[in-house]
């Protein structure tokens, strides 16, 4: 019987053939880690160790509380600046450079068959080169930066395969809402999740990138696209040294596949408090809400700021609204000034903020008052998460976010994009 | 150790249990218990004992790798958490942070909020008066873990191990 992607993996680390179930200690090639370094350095320092055991596969990017909100805040960055002097770690990206997860695929240490850890759950976005990429905690980390070890389970890998081409106006975003909605959000709990058929090639990179970020919102442990022209034309541009193409055997075992035409699928939303809490756009049309967002690591790229910019070009955000939009990286961010796209948002009453993780999480810029509603194009929802604990967060894709913006209320943004 | 059951439903998340605004704070354990489940039970934080035990469904800890979800229920003196299944990085942080998850559908089915249990880690079974439900023994590669007292612990007698030939 052949193996799975992330049997082959994880196989190729432990120096022989691994199943999925088995239990493995492996040496990772990267560890990405972002504001709560600092809580691993604290941790670290628990085990009475001067040196990191590998300092070049860390990788720190600040991301998350970006520029400090406060003294706080600025003191974890300045204790995680000077540890990565005194430790000589080459790969650290300091407040300018945007969130984690695009910042590490643009420096293209997100290669193909490579296995990389991350101290965030949405290190699974590493997939969508092929890599295998899995989310852990703090303390983890601190044992990995000690021992550049981990022990990992070779997961089960539930396949999901694309056939038919999108219906204008519906998104990768959508897609991976529906899938959501569909199999609830522990439908991958500890597996990987492959997405593959014959439309997958059809991807962008930056729309794999969206449907890997999202596995971790169905429990998976890692995403999966396997590497093809477009991979290795990104990766031609950045070349960080040598990698390996890793595919699924034809006959490997998979716990399930799902099938998905993309010609059926419409615009989705995840209402609140839950992100598998799925509806067609058409179904809550018309709700009116407080602010939108447009970004982060699940959306931010050129192709979704370009999108947001088709719909807002020569028009104004409802002025009940109010609406973010948050580039998910410094380069991304320059190249959306080339194209002028900033400006159509300058024009439109967006606000610009600085890329990196905003108020997606809750902890600064742009947070809301109890009572309010968010419509945005991030990757959770939960009760509380952006704000007060009786907001309520919808997600949805960067055209529907940017023509609810315009309606000030939730639109169905296929009228705007025919 | 008798405690209290606190019960919840399917896909508690790691924003409600231990929120985003206080993850890069670096609060101290007691001020960690005190915020914790604030989004979901704000009479949590006021009304937990040491020893109760927190019963719910599906998915328990999906979302964030924040292992301060793991850490604050641990500093607010959880027994344990008894759950139909984890989200699996918070399955492993809260072995790190020495925090028991066990999965128990019968259990997690049977057991009200206010019930009195208790938790026979050795035995595998938590015992609610008559009622007794067994769960299944932790994986042996992770039991190592939680008898060190949790992965600093481990990895330090680990790094002893590389560096005196002596098993770990």
């Amino acid at each position: 019987m052949g193996l799975t992607f992330s049997e082959k993996a994880l196989g190729r680390k432990a120096g022989r053939t691994v199943r999925a179930g088995e239990v493995i200690t492996v040496s990772p090639d990267y560890y990405l880690s972002h504001d709560n370094s600092s809580a691993i350095i604290g941790e670290f320092k628990k085990l009475g160790l001067k040196k990191v055991a590998a300092p070049g596969k860390i990788v720190i990017v600040l991301d998350h509380i970006v520029p400090a909100a406060d003294e706080k805040y600025a003191q974890n960055h300045k204790t995680i600046r000077e540890f990565v002097a005194e430790q000589g770690i080459p790969n650290f990206f300091d407040i300018h450079a945007g969130v984690c997860h695009q910042v590490f695929s643009e420096a293209s240490f997100a290669l193909p068959g490579a296995v990389i850890m991350g101290s965030d759950s949405h290190t699974t976005t590493y997939g969508a080169f092929g890599a295998f990429a899995a989310g852990v905690g703090r303390t983890e980390t601190a044992s990995l930066w000690a021992t550049d070890e981990i022990w990992l389970r070779v997961p089960e890998t539930l396949r999901i395969e694309f056939r038919g081409r999108f219906p204008v106006g519906v998104f990768a975003k959508d897609a991976i809402l529906k899938i959501l909605g569909d199999h609830g959000a522990d439908r991958a709990n500890y597996e990987a999740v492959e997405f593959a058929g014959p439309a997958a090639g059809d991807f962008s990179l930056a729309s794999r990138m969206v449907l890997c970020n999202m596995a971790a919102e169905m429990g998976a442990k890692n995403g999966y696209f396997e590497p093809d022209g477009k991979t290795i034309d990104w990766l031609k541009a950045r070349a960080r040294g040598s990698y390996e193409i890793l595919k699924s055997d034809p006959d490997a075992k998979y716990e399930a596949v799902l099938t998905y035409d993309l010609g059926a699928l419409e615009p989705q939303i995840a209402c609140p408090h839950s992100v598998d809490n799925v509806k067609p756009v058409s179904a809550v049309a018309g709700r009116p809400f407080h602010q939108a967002l447009i970004g982060t690591c699940t959306n931010g790229r050129l192709e979704d700021l370009e999108v947001a910019a088709r719909i807002l070009k020569g028009r104004k955000i409802h002025p009940s609204v109010r609406t973010l939009v948050l580039p998910a990286s410094r380069e991304v961010y320059l190249e959306a000034v080339k194209r002028g796209l900033i400006e159509i948002f300058l024009e439109a009453n967006c606000v610009m903020v600085n890329p990196g993780c905003g108020p997606c999480l809750g902890a600064h810029e742009g947070l809301l008052a109890p009572g309010e509603v968010v419509v945005g194009t991030s990757n959770r929802n939960f009760k509380g998460r952006m704000g007060g604990r009786d907001s309520e967060i919808y997600l949805a894709s960067p055209a529907t976010v940017a023509a609810s913006a315009v309606e000030g209320k939730i639109t169905d943004p296929r009228t705007y994009l025919s | 150790m008798k405690g209290k059951i606190w019960k919840y439903g399917d896909n508690v998340n790691t924003d409600v249990i231990y929120a985003g605004k206080y993850t890069y704070q670096q609060l101290k354990p007691e001020e960690m218990a005190s915020r914790a489940l604030e989004d979901l039970d704000p009479a949590f934080a006021k009304g937990v004992r040491p020893g109760d035990i927190i019963v719910a469904g599906r998915n328990f800890g999906c979302g964030s790798s924040r292992e301060q979800a793991a850490a604050c229920l641990r500093a607010a003196g959880v027994q344990a958490v008894v759950a139909k299944s984890f989200a699996r990085i918070y399955f492993r942080n809260a072995i790190n942070l020495g925090l028991p998850v066990l999965q128990c559908e019968a259990a997690v089915d049977a057991l009200s909020a206010g019930d009195e249990a208790e938790v026979d880690f050795a035995g595998g079974r938590i015992v609610a008066g008559d009622r007794i439900f067994t769960f299944p023994p932790l994986p042996e590669s992770i039991i190592g873990i939680l008898e060190a007292g949790g992965l600093i612990e481990w990895t330090k007698k680990k790094l002893e191990h590389h560096r005196t030939g002596k098993p770990a």
